[in-house]
């Protein structure tokens, strides 16, 4: 907990977005997780990106459930929308709300509780059901709040604060992701915003399901020796195999990549997805590749990051279902409530 | 970079700004401070001991330490530091049990004391407590030299002025007043341990330009005719007054002129505006009570009438900038002539030591100024010191405390047989934790963002009708502690403890000013570019830490640090730390039992 607040004074040197907005603009209430969360910084992250991409705060929706994690939108984009439900029943509330208006960018906030444990099988149908949104999940393999116990995210053999080993195998939401179809999965770590930041621009561009992993140390209790998700352990373990770079329409591009390494995606706005692979072996366009990768990866105690699988072109719930691309809040009363008339028509047309 | 040594005293006395700019180093933050907490006499006491006259220096002091505020950098407006002391100042308890001890039983060294000017009394209060015998000698008939002879009692009370000159001379000092002293031969004859020369720049520059000596008897030198009116020789001025010069003589003359019955005051100046000596709230003071002020006007003649002065005629000109210098050149247009009975020159004055024979061993420069050391201030002659403006001419009466300080360990150390330039004592830094306990600091550290609070004036009439009312009537305790509140308490340093640090990047993400980024080390120039936020105030430094488990250093660039303390509140691990420094300027009570 904090209690000074954050002065509003800011850097006179501050840049601003497109739209003449400094990243200030785009913060909140001082956080009131413990000091050192890496949940914190995962919510400078997401400050960061929406800033840089010139989206202006009140087209963003924040959905969250229960957990540290599920806090963190308080903490960021004090102008957005936002939901913060039941313990993790966060996908149904975003479905509904995608289905209701899908101008709004949605970025969900979750954690390996509230998306490994009670909200598992919620997790899995928003995947299947493609909602274009970008889901986050604060991953630090513990119960914090309820004061340390393992989550099903925690490696076996990874020990608690007194030293006890977890008995049990992980569940992994990147791997659960590719499989069940999600367009773009990512893994990062909080303490790595270069690489983290990116990411977020991308999901939150990309149309579909876009997925990102973050790993986020605990720093009261699962940051220790023998945690596998304390800040030292993440940073001794990681393997980035594939770099993401947004590229938006008004930067110029500085780089120059050797050829054959980079993959450039069109994203629907204009701007452009330069996929660097700095793994050779490391395919993020092909599912079954990506995934038997990050699997072998994973049995060998390493932990891989980046963009680890991306589908372009693909599809949303929208599309899948044809509905209307106008939000039901832009509908005339005529055309949301037809009236008993129509209904009866369309009874008629099934009998 | 190399990583910044903070136990250098220096480091972190830069950050406090404002000490840093103070020539006697006045801990300003911590004064404000204990004046937020209604703790004057405390306050007053910190002031007393660094700078020895708070009431006087509340008022006339030229700020050095305002501009240099942090407050200027990260809004606009500096905390009103000067009134603050003032503020102190007035609401001071009874000071007498925090007062140094003067011992009955003397060392047996006699110092001179040449001036009661601030330069002076300052030395006087540093040697007294140590034992020395100290003798005063001025030409005027009491102490304070320029503050009582100079500055009009608009600006300072003459009550406020005695207490603080009284409050030294009544430790003991032996007063030689109504003496003029001719001679530094017969000085040195009188065989004293050691001499301060503190007799100021008593000479006021003139100007020769046609028609000068016809006119003399209308033409009065401005410090000169300050000091007439404050020992109550002059009781009015009339016709009409033109004033030249740009410096605060200048306006004190206008604003005197103004109160003794002139028909007309304008100050005329040869520079512009911007350029002009005088402090901005000076101009500003004289200008609300309607005194024009011209400027690049180069006084061309005095016309007169068989002696009896009818004006002068000004030339036009207009500042050019040729290399970075500003340059007036003639603007082509005729030249003005303002009408006028009596001028007030006030152009500059020197320090002018006529009495000091040239065959002492006593050496001048080409300029005729002594040759002083800039750090113990000894002449070339062992026994003799100067301070104040007789040192190296016309300044503050802070720069007069803070050569005191200096001057008094000279003369000690010279007494004791020691050198008085390299047996000097060192600086230090003491850096101490303000953690109370959780998410509790010893200061106030939550940002007060409000601005600058405007010090009340006295009633334009009232005060122009009569030269003894106070213009400035300073604070009163509400405002005194709202502008208080404004300080940033810059020696509440942000401390860094890289083997504490686990680089998790809360004190970057909290930080409202961006001063902290965790970067690859590289060359000070490349480094400043390479921050989340650019570091472009070069003066100010980068606080770079040893290099960390991830290759990285954090950097902080000091310059726009709110000293909020959210970085420490946000560190897991205590590796950002709040803590006060206190730097310890040496003054000869250091010494003193």
């Amino acid at each position: 907990m904090t209690f000074v607040p954050k002065p509003a004074a800011r850097h006179p040197l501050l840049k601003t977005n497109e739209i003449g907005l400094t990243r200030r603009d785009y913060e909140a209430i001082v956080s009131t997780l413990c000091a050192g969360c890496g949940h914190d910084s995962v919510s400078a992250a997401v400050i960061q990106a929406c800033h840089e991409l010139s989206i202006p705060p009140h087209q963003f929706a924040k959905v969250s459930g229960i957990g540290c994690s599920s806090k963190t939108p308080s903490y960021f984009l004090g102008n957005a929308h936002g939901f913060n439900s039941v313990h993790g029943r966060m996908p149904s509330i975003a479905t509904g709300a995608y289905l209701a208006n899908k101008e709004l960018k949605y970025i969900g906030i979750s954690g390996d509780g509230d998306s490994a444990s009670i909200g598992l099988g919620q997790f899995a149908h928003i995947i299947r059901r493609k909602v274009d949104m970008c889901y986050i999940v604060d991953n630090n393999g513990t119960y914090g709040l309820t004061k340390g116990q393992f989550s099903a995210t925690n490696d076996r053999g990874s020990t608690s604060k007194r030293g006890v080993p977890n008995l049990y195998a992980p569940i992994d939401l990147v791997s659960l992701a590719i499989q069940l179809g999600a367009s773009f999965v990512a893994r990062s770590f909080s303490g790595d915003k270069q690489q983290l930041i990116p990411l977020i621009k991308a999901a939150v561009l990309h149309k579909g399901f876009a997925f990102i992993d973050v790993i986020s140390p605990c720093v009261m209790f699962n940051n220790h020796e023998g945690s596998t998700k304390s800040y030292s352990h993440v940073r001794n373990h990681t393997e980035p195999v594939v770099d993401a770079n947004l590229i938006m329409p008004r930067d110029e591009i500085a780089v120059e990549y050797e050829e054959g390494t980079t993959i450039s995606v069109p994203m629907h706005d204009g701007s452009e997805l330069h996929l660097r692979k700095l793994s050779d072996s490391y395919e993020p366009n092909d599912r079954v590749s990506a995934l038997t990768y990050v699997q072998k990866a994973q049995e060998e105690g390493e932990i891989v990051t980046g963009l680890l699988f991306l589908e372009e072109d693909a599809v949303d719930c929208h599309d899948i279902l044809g509905t209307t691309d106008t939000p039901f809040n832009g509908l005339a009363q005529e055309s949301l409530c037809p009236g008993a008339e129509k209904l009866e028509q369309i009874n008629d047309s099934l009998r | 970079m190399q990583p910044t040594d903070i136990h250098n005293p220096n480091y972190f006395h830069k950050v406090v700004d404002c000490q840093w700019a103070c020539p006697a180093h006045t801990p300003v933050p911590e004064y404000i401070r204990l004046i937020a907490q209604e703790r004057y006499t405390e306050a007053y006491m910190i002031n007393w001991e660094s700078n020895v006259f708070p009431g006087i220096l509340g008022r006339t002091c030229d700020r050095p330490c305002e501009p240099a505020c942090r407050r200027v950098r990260t809004e606009e407006k500096p905390v009103a530091i000067c009134r603050l002391k003032r503020v102190a100042a007035d609401h001071k308890g009874d000071i007498t049990p925090y007062l140094p001890k003067v011992p009955q039983k003397k060392n047996g060294k006699r110092i001179a004391l040449l001036g009661a000017g601030p330069a002076s009394l300052a030395v006087a209060r540093d040697l007294l407590p140590l034992g020395y015998s100290v003798d005063m000698f001025d030409r005027d008939p009491g102490g304070g030299g320029m503050m009582r002879s100079q500055i009009p009692a608009f600006r300072l009370p003459k009550d406020v002025l005695e207490e603080e000159v009284d409050l030294i001379v009544n430790m003991g000092v032996n007063t030689h007043y109504n003496y003029e002293i001719t001679s530094m031969k017969e000085m040195l004859d009188m065989d004293y341990d050691a001499y301060f020369v503190g007799t100021g720049a008593p000479r006021g520059r003139d100007l020769d330009i046609p028609g000068r000596k016809e006119v003399s008897k209308h033409i009065s030198i401005g410090i000169d005719w300050l000091s007439s009116v404050a020992f109550g020789h002059t009781t009015s001025i009339s016709g009409k007054v033109i004033v030249m010069g740009g410096g605060n003589t200048a306006m004190d003359c206008c604003r005197t002129s103004n109160r003794l019955g002139a028909e007309s005051v304008t100050v005329v100046v040869r520079s512009a505006f911007d350029v002009m000596k005088a402090s901005d709230w000076e101009k500003e003071d004289a200008m609300a009570e309607g005194i024009p002020i011209l400027n690049n006007r180069p006084p061309k003649e005095f016309v007169h009438d068989n002696g009896k002065l009818k004006g002068v005629v000004f030339g036009r000109v207009k500042p050019v900038e040729v290399d970075g210098r500003l340059k007036y050149v003639p603007t082509g247009e005729p030249d003005v002539y303002i009408e006028a009975n009596h001028i007030l020159m006030a152009i500059g004055q020197e320090n002018h030591c006529p009495w000091i024979e040239r065959d002492l061993g006593i050496e001048f420069d080409k300029w005729d100024c002594p040759v002083i050391d800039e750090d113990s201030l000894q002449s070339t002659h062992e026994k003799i010191y100067f301070g104040g403006d007789s040192a190296f001419g016309p300044e503050n009466i802070i720069w007069a405390s803070a050569h005191a300080h200096k001057a008094a360990i000279s003369i000690h150390l010279f007494c004791q047989g020691k050198d008085p330039k390299h047996d000097r004592p060192p600086e230090a830094v003491n850096l101490i934790s303000q953690k109370m306990g959780l998410h509790e600091w010893s200061y106030d550290a939550e940002h007060d963002p409000s601005q600058r609070h405007i010090v009340p004036h006295a009633d334009l009439k009232r005060s122009l009708d009569n030269i003894k009312v106070e213009v400035e009537l300073g604070f009163d305790e509400d405002l005194g502690f709202k502008e208080a509140q404004r300080c940033l308490n810059c020696d509440v340093q942000t401390v860094f403890t890289e083997k504490l640090c686990i680089e998790c990047d809360a004190c970057v993400d909290i930080c409202p000013m961006d001063c902290i980024t965790f970067t690859p080390n590289a060359p000070e120039a490349e480094l400043r570019t390479a921050l989340t936020a650019p570091a472009e105030t070069l003066e100010q430094d980068l606080y770079v830490s040893e290099t960390l488990p991830t290759n990285r250093v954090m950097v902080k660039d000091e310059d726009l640090c709110l000293h909020c303390g959210l970085c420490a509140e946000r560190c897991p691990t205590n590796a950002w730390d709040m803590q006060k420094s206190i730097i310890h300027i040496p003054q000869l009570s250091s010494y003193a039992e």
